[in-house]
């Protein structure tokens, strides 16, 4: 730790300006979602009562905190859609995250086994897919599982199946677009903590007559513990907020809290609720983000 | 340490080929002569040739080109300064609020993030269209940059610094004449990341942008809703490409310059 410096003028501006920066971009914004989710709907432009008249003086705050409801809160409850959309947005993240834990872990494993100038490349061959567009990656997705496409084409010639199968517009497509989409993001940070595991634990193992599947149980898997936490937050978190990847690839059934937001906001036109449905969002998601960060500061601190 | 088994050998090659057969076939597909998918047509670059005469897509293009360097270059600027905030500058009032605006939008769904913007934007009165857009980039890329700068800074041989102080050097001159060369491959490396997230982002731009400011995500989104068609295969092929190329490209560099350039300098 240094020692707590004398600041100057310069040292000053440096914490201000990406702070002032964030706090007006990031910061801000949420508070606006906060309010105006508590605000009725005006059919209006924009279509929301004011956010805040500060020419009002005191007088303008009581009328602040009295236009405020919960209105758009009682609604979200009143309609099943919001809660089914919920619930199916939980159902996918956690699904997935479980999926890709289950096909990365192996390949990271796998990553690790390799000799270790080849290593690199191989991080980099995992992680060049995540620089190409995601929308593209989605697309290619379409290419493949359309009707007269490649899969159904080999599956065919294959004999596998008579009739070619439907995938698009299919939970099934929702989830091979998540997992190939996330699957950098589960086996980097995986990667990243196996690499630095000790190997004479393995050996002293292997040694006292440890079977090679004991050992991954009692001394690979618990060793690796946060690189498994890191990976599931990383890829648990944004899928659950998933917006192209159902679009495009799911049905009209599969509607997730992603969707539900972009409807009400560009469809709907309805802006309160749409706050309400992004609120409740991160209430859910505040606790996993919490711990995401608690995670990251200390693995960073600790490096 | 132990060998590979086949095991090991079998899983990554399944992964590796896994993330690669989409793409893979995508740019097959673009060299179709046949617009129909099932049938193959024989190799044609007819659809390459007719995407020059595609003049909104290629607005769309330049737009995105436009917006991903300037939002990617003013990123790079505040996250350093978020980073050397965050390693350099110790404990200090505010700093947990400091570091939660710095991660929590790494992971925050972008729907989330494009909203609160947008409202932002409505609420203060500002037009929507190409700045807007650039706003919001740069703040969702800041915090990528930080935490790649942050990282670097941290593996940093701290004597370097304090040499240069014990020499005289004031501060600012110590981070510019000491610190900036050394951690610049992190800072190279953060602006082509920011780069990439924003000529990519298709959910933020949809929020913040307004008319005359399609990007080419927007562009493409609209055109993939209707289905696949072999134009589409063509550009994304293209996209593909050069992303490719820049990035390998770039991982060359520094690997280069880490070799060559690190002991040269200090």
């Amino acid at each position: 730790m240094t020692t707590r410096p004398q600041r100057s003028f310069l040292a000053k501006l440096v914490v201000r300006i990406p702070y002032a920066w964030l706090a007006a971009f990031f910061l801000v914004p949420f508070l606006i979602v906060l309010k105006i989710s508590l605000s009725q709907t005006a059919i209006a432009q924009p279509p929301y009562t004011p956010v805040f008249e500060i020419s009002g003086g005191l007088h303008g705050i009581a009328q602040f905190f009295a236009g405020l409801s919960l209105g758009n809160y009682a609604f979200l409850g009143t309609d099943p859609l919001y809660f089914l959309s919920y619930v199916k947005s939980l159902e996918i993240g956690a699904f997935s995250t479980l999926l890709l834990l289950v096909i990365g872990y192996p390949i990271a494993y796998a990553m690790t086994r390799m000799p270790r100038q080849l290593q690199p490349i191989l991080a980099l061959l995992v992680i060049l897919p995540f620089w190409t567009s995601f929308l593209i990656r989605i697309y290619a997705w379409i290419n493949i599982l359309q009707h007269d496409g490649p899969l159904n084409q080999l599956l065919l010639a294959l004999h596998i199946v008579r009739e070619p199968p439907v995938w698009l517009s299919t939970d099934t497509a929702v989830y091979i677009g998540i997992v190939y989409s996330y699957l950098p993001f589960m086996v980097l940070p995986l990667y990243a903590t196996l690499e630095k595991l000790d190997e004479t634990l393995l050996e002293a193992a292997a040694d006292l007559g440890c079977p090679r599947w004991k050992t991954f149980w009692l001394v690979i898997l618990p060793l690796s513990a946060p690189g498994v936490i890191a990976g599931a937050l990383l890829c648990f978190i944004p899928i659950v907020g998933e917006f192209v990847i159902p679009d495009l690839l799911g049905g009209s059934r599969t509607s997730m809290i992603g969707q539900t937001i972009w409807t009400e906001f560009f469809a709907n036109k309805d802006w309160p609720t749409a706050s309400a449905v992004a609120v409740v969002l991160v209430c859910f998601l505040v606790t996993p983000i919490v711990v995401f960060q608690h995670q990251t500061m200390r693995g960073i601190e600790r490096d | 340490m132990p060998k590979a088994s086949r095991f090991n050998l079998a899983t990554l090659c399944a992964g590796i080929a896994f993330l690669y057969l989409p793409i893979l076939i995508l740019i097959i597909y673009s060299f179709n002569a046949s617009r129909l998918v099932a049938v193959w047509g024989g190799w044609s670059t007819h659809w390459y040739a007719e995407l020059a005469g595609d003049a909104p897509l290629l607005d769309a293009a330049f737009i995105s080109l436009r917006i991903a360097m300037i939002s990617a270059s003013a990123a790079t600027v505040l996250g350093t300064l978020a980073a050397v905030v965050l390693v350099r500058f110790g404990r200090f009032r505010g700093r947990l609020l400091f570091a939660a605006m710095i991660y929590a939008p790494l992971v925050m769904p972008e729907v989330i993030t494009g909203l609160s913007m947008l409202l932002l934007f409505v609420a203060i009165s500002i037009d929507r269209g190409f700045w807007t857009v650039v706003i919001a980039h740069t703040t969702m890329a800041m915090c990528f940059v930080a935490v790649i700068v942050q990282s670097r800074l941290i593996d940093f041989d701290m004597s370097l610094e304090e040499a240069a102080m014990d020499l005289g050097a004031s501060p600012a001159q110590t981070f510019i004449a000491v610190t900036l060369p050394l951690i610049l491959p992190a800072i190279a490396s953060s602006w082509m990341l920011a780069f990439a997230l924003s000529l990519d982002d298709l959910v933020i731009a949809s929020f913040t942008t307004g008319p005359g400011a399609t990007t080419l995500p927007i562009r493409i989104y609209s055109e993939v809703r209707l289905g696949v068609s072999p134009e589409m295969n063509a550009v994304c092929s293209i996209m593909v490409a050069v992303v490719g190329v820049a990035v390998i490209a770039a991982s060359v560099l520094t690997k280069l310059g880490a070799a060559r350039g690190a002991p040269a300098r200090t």
